[in-house]
């Protein structure tokens, strides 16, 4: 978290606007938390909120009358259940990329969207659980995926791929959870200090665990944050790879496919960037964060979506390639008649021009830098990784070997209920989090400004090693 | 704490608080701090101050040893709870490999590495909070109401009164002489 000095030859700007002070960072990001809401946030959590009634009642609905209220039928048992828990674990990926995958590589533009993008991750994870949570018909049996001790002395088949993602997702989780909140807690610390409200006093010093900026924690703290970032950066990449397993382990057409594990991989960061985006303009717009989400962090992260809509693209060529030169029938009947040309074709198409066609505005400039533009993009590709997830479980199920089992799949107005409810949700967490917590990382924004290098300014001059002091003053001169 | 509430002869100093604009001028006092011989003492920062470890004369942190001891916790413990689970306790032979061979260990791989991590995350937070003696709501310096600018942008150096070489008066003036914009001596009431 060391102060960064832009390098002006080749087109760094600063981090955060010029001239911003330290306090000026707390105010804009603090201040949030301590005014009342606008009502746009009001009337947002309501929409939300009626979502997750929504919710409720579509999965009391599944709870009393079992799964069969879903379209869920015969030769299709997967259908959204499945794809919204893939789609949402794959949205979660992104946060854990920007927040630990950056940080390894001393990107600093991550400081104003690593706190965002964390939330994104811990609310998109616990949408993604409820899915195969509520999917296995008996719910209250849901503890046998757990190695406990049960009155069948039955243990779990370690041997699936099936308990492999509920460790992997469940550790996903866990960990997102512990790196977010150590994130959180110094500035918990400053919303503690700014309050004179004795409620949050309390509520906030508790969590902040009685934090005082002390360089002695901060020594450790720093290194539980690095050791964080760099078991979380191999995490990030298992857990989709082990999604990827549920499918590429069968022996399904269009699931039996080695290419899966890096395709989920760089396909769950491509839709993770775009939802990313998607929350953090509105939340730019509504709460004024212009100051430190610069465009210069918006336009980064378009060209992420960029590059990862093109490994995305190369994945789905290779899949077609493959299908047709191993030369085995089925593959072929699935990759070259089924997708696209197959009832299911306009999924199809819903998958290949949002996922590589339009991201492909940003070779240009001015695309990449235009916030209507980025909004409309971040949404199609939203839906795009959807569809995608939908083409693979529902597209590979439908038509498999026989003809004679062949069927269609219709959602009924649970399934969308159910899925439309996890939206709200997540956006419902989302507005919590942003009304009660820094949206933006405050203690990390402000260690990458140019007061915070402890050679900068006046004080070169006290500098106890004149050579290296003349060496900053030439820099600052310079710039 | 105002002075002016220190009437009573039961208070007595708990810690001095220096107060620093930016972050140069409390990393140069805290190398003048650690010459001096001082030992409880520290510095207080919204953000960390790039060589404020080599100022105050700080040894590197002892956090990668915990991480370790987890991680290895994690992996073996993984594999002796599958083993036992599926190759011992249990039986369950799926596509046709035997218990305790090697040939299941391919598919231990996924669980024994998110068990590491698993181990390894929890080593690092709460060892971090250990090493920290964290959570601690009650420490000296919150009792001064300038101290709360320490998360904003203030930059403090706190000496404490159990330091061996800390007195009231040549402390405070050692303090001084560093330009701070604020000294503050924070009491606290004693039985």
């Amino acid at each position: 978290m060391a102060y960064y000095e832009p390098i002006t030859e080749i087109g760094e700007a600063r981090l955060v606007q010029k001239g911003s002070t330290f306090a000026e960072v707390t105010d804009d990001i603090a201040g949030v938390t301590e005014t009342p809401a606008p009502r746009g946030w009001w009337i947002a959590f309501g929409l939300a909120m009626t979502f997750v009634g929504i919710f409720t009642f579509c999965v009391g609905y599944l709870f009393w009358r079992g799964v069969g209220v879903w379209g869920n039928t015969s030769p299709v048992f997967w259908a959204w259940d499945i794809t919204n828990f893939v789609w949402w674990v794959g949205i979660g990926h992104a946060g854990t990329l920007i927040s630990a995958i950056l940080f390894i590589f001393r990107q600093k533009w991550r400081t104003a969207i690593n706190r965002f993008a964390e939330a994104m991750t811990i609310f998109a994870v616990i949408c993604a659980l409820i899915f195969p949570g509520i999917h296995v018909g008996r719910p209250w049996m849901m503890y046998y995926v757990f190695p406990l001790p049960n009155q069948m002395t039955l243990w779990p088949n370690f041997k699936s791929p099936l308990l492999w993602d509920v460790f992997a997702v469940g550790t996903y989780f866990t960990v997102s959870l512990l790196f977010w909140y150590v994130g959180l807690i110094p500035d918990l610390a400053t919303l503690r200090d700014r309050t004179t409200n004795r409620t949050r006093q309390v509520v906030y010093g508790l969590f902040a665990l009685g934090w005082r900026g002390s360089n002695r924690h901060w020594r450790n703290y720093e290194r539980a944050y690095l050791i964080l970032a760099a078991i979380s950066t191999p995490l990030v990449l298992s857990v989709h790879s082990v999604v990827s397993m549920d499918f590429a382990t069968s022996v399904i057409p269009g699931w039996h496919t080695t290419i899966f594990p890096p395709y989920f991989v760089a396909g769950a960061i491509f839709s993770g960037f775009a939802m990313v985006e998607t929350v953090l303009l509105i939340a730019r717009s509504v709460f004024k964060l212009q100051r430190v989400v610069l465009m210069r962090h918006l336009e980064l992260m378009n060209k992420f979506i960029l590059f990862t809509s093109l490994l995305v693209g190369y994945a789905y060529s290779m899949e077609f390639f493959i299908a047709w030169y191993s030369g085995n029938r089925y593959e072929m009947a699935h990759f070259l008649h089924n997708r696209p040309a197959g009832p299911f074709w306009w999924a199809w198409v819903w998958m290949m021009v949002p996922n590589t066609l339009i991201p492909q505005l940003y070779w240009s400039k001015k695309m990449r830098t235009s916030i209507p533009v980025m909004f409309v993009v971040s949404i199609f590709v939203n839906i795009g990784m959807w569809f995608e997830r939908f083409v693979i479980i529902v597209l590979s199920l439908n038509r498999d070997f026989l003809p004679s089992a062949w069927g269609y799949y219709r959602p009924t107005i649970i399934d969308v209920g159910t899925f439309t409810g996890t939206i709200g949700i997540f956006f419902a967490a989302f507005l919590l989090f942003m009304r009660w917590l820094p949206m933006v990382a405050m203690a990390e924004v402000k260690g990458t400004m140019p007061q915070a290098d402890p050679h900068h300014g006046k004080h070169e001059a006290a500098h106890a090693e004149p050579a290296a002091a003349e060496g900053t003053l030439a820099a600052e001169g310079a710039e | 704490m105002e002075h002016a509430k220190a009437t009573e002869q039961k208070i007595a100093p708990t810690v001095i608080l220096a107060e620093f604009d930016d972050a140069g001028a409390a990393l140069h006092a805290a190398e003048k701090v650690r010459d001096a011989g001082y030992s409880r003492w520290d510095t207080h920062a919204p953000f960390p101050i790039h060589g404020m470890d080599a100022a105050m004369g700080m040894k590197d942190s002892r956090l990668g040893w915990i991480v370790l001891g987890c991680a290895l916790t994690g992996l073996t413990g993984a594999f002796i709870m599958m083993h036992w689970m599926n190759g011992i306790d249990y039986v369950t032979v799926v596509g046709d490999k035997p218990p305790g061979a090697p040939q299941t260990l391919p598919s231990m791989v996924p669980i024994l590495f998110e068990l590491t991590i698993l181990l390894s995350a929890f080593g690092a937070v709460f060892g971090m909070l250990g090493l920290n003696q964290l959570p601690r709501h009650n420490h000296p310096v919150f009792a001064s109401d300038r101290f709360r600018k320490a998360s904003t942008d203030r930059f403090f150096i706190s000496i404490e009164a159990e330091d061996p070489k800390f007195d009231v008066k040549a402390t405070k003036e050692f303090l001084e002489r560093m330009h701070p914009s604020h000294v503050e001596v924070v009491e606290e009431e004693v039985e």
